[in-house]
């Protein structure tokens, strides 16, 4: 369908944005399009929906009643200077001018391109123990982001949030010179008094929760053995890509979650 | 139907709303110092300035700017007076082939408006997302250096070189 035949929509209120997405279907979002339009503009996306998410009102950070809420189109930029690991996760994205459009909704809801993992953020999250509040069929839902990512189609990203509090966190990637600034794998941990939580980006088309190896920090292992179980998590699902082979990553990966485990390890209580 | 300002011009887009800004101003207006590049967002040649900030033109669908000051190298200087950043890269020799030159001297403009007395890293980093295929980073950056320090004045005549 040709561009000016599309039917357009501009929520001015999250209320509106979330009554012209209804179920979701057939419908493009776009928030801050630096997903979205190159797929629009090489024709490879040619939507009969679109929603603008620009003047939704679904931005901005807030920290009130012990959480950290973070609305869908604040620009990624805004988290350079906030809370670990996601800020060094945020850093990481594109350039700075990428950053101040690329969106936190828009990061969620990516998948993997067939070039390079995408999504950078979604492994901070998910270690900050992030809940992701979203609308479409059914209505509104809140659920972790782990659970999110693995069933985010025909869903608006509204917020994402976590508990506001201590933490000790790492992160560690593989990274390379391209123009696009993609991650290759970067692994995120996060140490709170109930547990540590370990996530990565780039192994797979999302995010992947490392549970193996939180059961082995959880049992008493060192970041070196608890890090070798970090295959067992991505087993068949390291990406292959124009960034890296899956060989590469498989071999990689272990040393990351080593490195971004021993940047808590003996932190507790600290 | 979007409107917006464009170097200080009120104009009325007629483009549809899932356009881009790079195409609203290369196709409908005719303003083609900034570059279709990549189009996908990785060469910072299509960089234009909205409401003072740098931003990828090939990114932003028109509507989502409806209201918005938008200035291009146009907008900077005319030929016969160059403002000080395009002043700087004449002079310092910040410019080969040109093509990646725009994104460039609007990233420098707005650095120069927001951080007059950045260092070599802040340079740098504001600059991280223009791509120069004729790799001359280390004349741009000079030139960039000798824009923040005021090291070349506005208003500098260039050669016909420049100007043809």
């Amino acid at each position: 369908m040709a561009r000016a035949d599309v039917d357009l929509v501009l929520p001015a209120s999250a209320e509106e944005a979330v009554a012209a997405f209804g179920d979701g279907a057939a419908v493009t979002v776009v928030a801050g399009g630096t997903v979205v339009m190159p797929e629009l503009v090489a024709g490879r996306l040619r939507p009969e929906r679109a929603i603008l998410l620009a003047r939704a009102g679904l931005g901005g950070i807030t920290r009130e009643a012990g959480r950290v809420t973070i609305g869908a189109t604040t620009p990624i930029s805004a988290l350079e200077d906030g809370d670990e690991p996601l800020a060094t996760a945020a850093r990481h994205v594109g350039d700075p001018e990428v950053r101040a459009q690329a969106t936190v909704g828009g990061n969620l809801c990516t998948g993997a391109s067939a070039d390079a993992p995408r999504g950078d953020l979604q492994a901070a999250l998910i270690a900050l123990g992030a809940t992701v509040r979203s609308a479409g069929r059914g209505g509104e839902r809140s659920e972790p982001v782990e659970d999110f990512l693995s069933a985010s189609a025909g869903r608006l990203v509204l917020d994402v949030s976590y508990e506001d509090g201590p933490r000790q966190t790492g992160y560690a990637a593989a990274r390379r010179p391209h123009a696009h600034h993609y991650t290759i794998l970067a692994v995120c941990t996060a140490r709170t008094a109930d547990a540590v939580r370990v996530a990565v980006t780039g192994a797979g088309p999302t995010a992947i929760r490392l549970r193996a190896v939180e059961a082995a920090v959880a049992g008493g292992a060192g970041p070196a053995e608890a890090a070798r179980r970090a295959l067992d998590d991505v087993e068949g699902s390291l990406r292959d890509d124009a960034l890296a082979s899956a060989w590469y990553r498989e071999r990689v990966l272990p040393k990351l979650v080593e490195d971004a485990l021993a940047a808590i390890d003996g932190a507790a209580g600290a | 139907m979007p409107s917006l300002t464009v170097n200080g011009v009120a104009v009325e887009v007629e483009s549809a709303g899932l356009h881009t800004l790079l195409h609203v101003l290369r196709e409908e207006l005719g303003i083609t110092s900034p570059k279709a590049g990549c189009q996908q967002g990785g060469c910072g040649a299509c960089t234009v300035l909205v409401d003072g900030e740098p931003r990828r033109s090939c990114l932003i669908p028109v509507a989502a700017v409806d209201g918005a000051s938008i200035t291009t190298v146009e907008g900077l200087g005319t030929p016969e007076r160059l403002s000080v950043v395009q002043a700087a890269f004449h002079e310092r020799y910040g410019s080969q082939c040109g093509f990646c030159t725009p994104g460039f001297l609007l990233a420098t403009y707005a650095l120069l408006e927001r951080s007059p007395r950045a260092g070599r890293a802040e340079i740098e980093e504001a600059l991280a997302g223009h791509v120069c295929r004729c790799t001359g980073y280390v004349k741009i950056i000079e030139a960039v250096e000798a824009a923040l320090r005021g090291e070349v004045a506005a208003g500098t005549e260039p050669t016909e070189a420049v100007t043809a």
